[in-house]
């Protein structure tokens, strides 16, 4: 990740029928940095792929591409520098390999060189025996592996993808997440890509901007996101099933004690003390013991429900306030609803947010 | 009832005999209404692409007009261009009214509406998120225009067909600015008529059973186009 911004949205406002969709003061995105849009329907992450694909026009400010601002006169040469996969393929009533064929031919690429690129990209995404069948004769999975391929056969400077897996079941999702990666990072090539599902975005992403309502609440390293959530909102969506109301008690240097249920937990923090903060954990940062280890951070617990899940089990606690823990792997059988627990919360593991008091 | 059955078989013998009248008639409807087809073509698809890519004051109005143009009646046609062409007319200087060329703009100004709207439709059903995928791909405005037709030709195949039907098979523009002059604007809906007024009923079906069997064949042809191109 290095150089200029590839992309770089300047207050950025998009209009319809009267009510502001989007309002984006600032966004840079890297020559070679993925970034995630993450945020649920009608947050305005389509609009915004939209508007930086040069599809449509803001109500006002910018967005230069390699710090160039497009103008009527050379839009097309600017989306030549781009493909956009979107959610629906779209896929032209022709064969497959026309339609990976379609951005070449709009290039004038000579036609020895489009049908050798079409044959490598067909091979690549493992599609090669479909070359000749009619794309309306294809299963979900099937086109969106031509959709991707034809985006790709473009070999532009940025990919923008528009929620391009979200109506896939979860294998062909995952499979076709596991090649698209490989490809961005191999070419290092900019990319956006819109989801609304946060492990989509933490395992595909070096950042993630997380929308709400058409604005950007938090644009973060994927990880910060994941585990630093700027608000409640951002907290539930990146899957922080803990956000606990609680008050500093203590205070010395950055770390802070926090009275939780009765118990005293530590975290790293700025939080003045007599504060309310929330206080968020990921359930999957919580470790269970049944008796107690002596150390702090340590919350003792009844257990309420537990419910396996495919690679984990969800454990519901109540420790003076509910608890979610996630725990990995299926061997061991979990606690037991009524057991008592001792639930371990290390001070790196919790983020208190300060919230803005309301006006 | 021996009427008609006389008038079947003399019309057979006719066709079969290839008439020499019947033969040059045939021509110059299928000359006159493929010509006029071909004009209504051109510009009715431009037209109704046009009118389904662009958004403007007034739009609304003119696609109401379109609509309601698809079913003009042919006489009103006739008259509107026999007056544009009559020799005192607007364009009177072009010294074509009662020549093939002014059934050719009759026919043609009744298929435009037709062609437009069937077009119209087409161009308007393919989604809006097509478009915007085809202009990600790097197309012009151009290239997306020609990507959006070719996605819409089995409509537009029709659209041709309607065009066609609604020109080969109306009399009354032809006959106002053509004139039904024998061997030179004489086509078979108004020669159909003509000998029907003479009471020729054989000559009357013959050429009915031929203006039926062109539409048809025509039909029929664009129909297998069209069909073959669905399953492809």
């Amino acid at each position: 990740m290095s150089g200029a911004p590839q992309i770089e949205v300047r207050d950025l406002e998009v209009r319809l029928g009267g009510a502001t969709v989007l309002a984006i003061p600032g966004l840079e995105v890297a020559g070679g940095e993925v970034l995630a849009l993450l945020g649920p329907n009608g947050a305005g992450k389509s609009t915004l792929i939209h508007a930086m694909a040069l599809l449509l026009s803001p109500s006002a400010g910018t967005i230069a591409i390699a710090g160039e601002i497009p103008s009527a006169r050379n839009i097309t040469a600017f989306r030549r520098r781009m493909s956009v996969v979107f959610q629906d393929p779209h896929l032209f009533d022709r064969t497959v390999a026309d339609n990976v064929a379609a951005g070449l031919r709009f290039r004038g690429v000579p036609r020895r060189e489009v049908d050798e690129r079409v044959a490598g990209e067909l091979s690549r995404f493992g599609i090669s025996h479909l070359a000749s069948r009619s794309a309306r004769k294809l299963s979900g999975g099937e086109a969106a592996r031509v959709s991707l391929a034809r985006a790709f056969v473009l070999r532009p400077e940025i990919m923008l993808m528009d929620e391009p897996f979200s109506s896939l079941d979860p294998p062909t999702r995952h499979a076709l997440l596991a090649d698209v990666k490989p490809m961005v990072r191999g070419t290092s090539t900019t990319t956006v890509m819109s989801t609304h599902d946060f492990s989509d975005a933490v395992s595909f992403a070096d950042r993630i901007a997380v929308l709400r309502q058409g604005r950007i609440v938090q644009a973060d390293l994927a990880w910060n996101v994941a585990t630093r959530p700027a608000d409640r909102f951002v907290a539930r969506f990146v899957g922080v099933e803990n956000v606990v109301e609680v008050r500093v008690a203590h205070r010395e240097g950055d770390i802070v004690r926090i009275d939780a249920g009765g118990a005293a937990l530590h975290a790293r923090s700025d939080a003045e003390v007599g504060s309310h903060v929330l206080m968020c954990v990921r359930p999957e940062s919580i470790y269970l013991t049944t008796s107690p280890d002596g150390t702090n951070g340590t919350l003792e617990a009844r257990v309420e429900s537990t419910t396996r899940m495919d690679h984990y089990t969800v454990i519901r606690l109540d420790c003076g306030f509910p608890l979610c823990v996630h725990v990995a792997g299926m061997t061991s059988a979990p606690p037991a609803p009524g057991s008592r627990v001792h639930a371990r919360i290390r001070p790196d593991d919790i983020h208190l947010i300060v919230e803005e008091p309301m006006s | 009832m021996d009427l008609i059955l006389e008038g079947i078989v003399k019309a057979f013998t006719l066709i079969v005999g290839l008439d020499a009248e019947v033969v040059r008639v045939t021509m110059l409807s299928l000359a006159i209404s493929g010509t006029a087809t071909m004009v209504a073509v051109i510009l009715g698809v431009t037209a109704g692409t046009w009118l389904a890519l662009n958004r403007f004051p007034g739009r609304e109005a003119l696609v109401g007009l379109v609509n309601t143009a698809m079913g003009l009646p042919p006489v009103v046609v006739g008259l509107f261009v026999a007056l544009m062409l009559w020799r005192s007319g607007p364009l009177g200087s072009l010294g074509i009214i009662y020549t093939p060329a002014a059934m050719v703009v009759a026919q043609a100004v009744l298929a435009f509406p037709i062609v437009t709207g069937i077009t119209l439709a087409a161009i308007q059903q393919i989604p809006p998120g097509f478009r915007l995928q085809v202009l990600a791909l790097g197309a012009t405005r151009t290239q997306m225009v020609w990507v959006l037709v070719r996605e819409a030709r089995l409509l537009l195949l029709a659209a041709v067909m309607a065009g066609f039907g609604g020109a080969v098979s109306e009399i009354g523009a032809s006959l106002m600015v053509g004139g039904n002059i024998k061997g030179q604007t004489r086509i078979l809906t108004t020669s159909i008529v003509m000998e029907t007024s003479r009471g020729n009923f054989d000559v009357a079906i013959a050429l009915g059973i031929v203006l039926f069997l062109v539409a048809m064949a025509i039909t029929v042809l664009l129909t297998r186009v069209q069909q073959r191109e669905r399953k492809r």
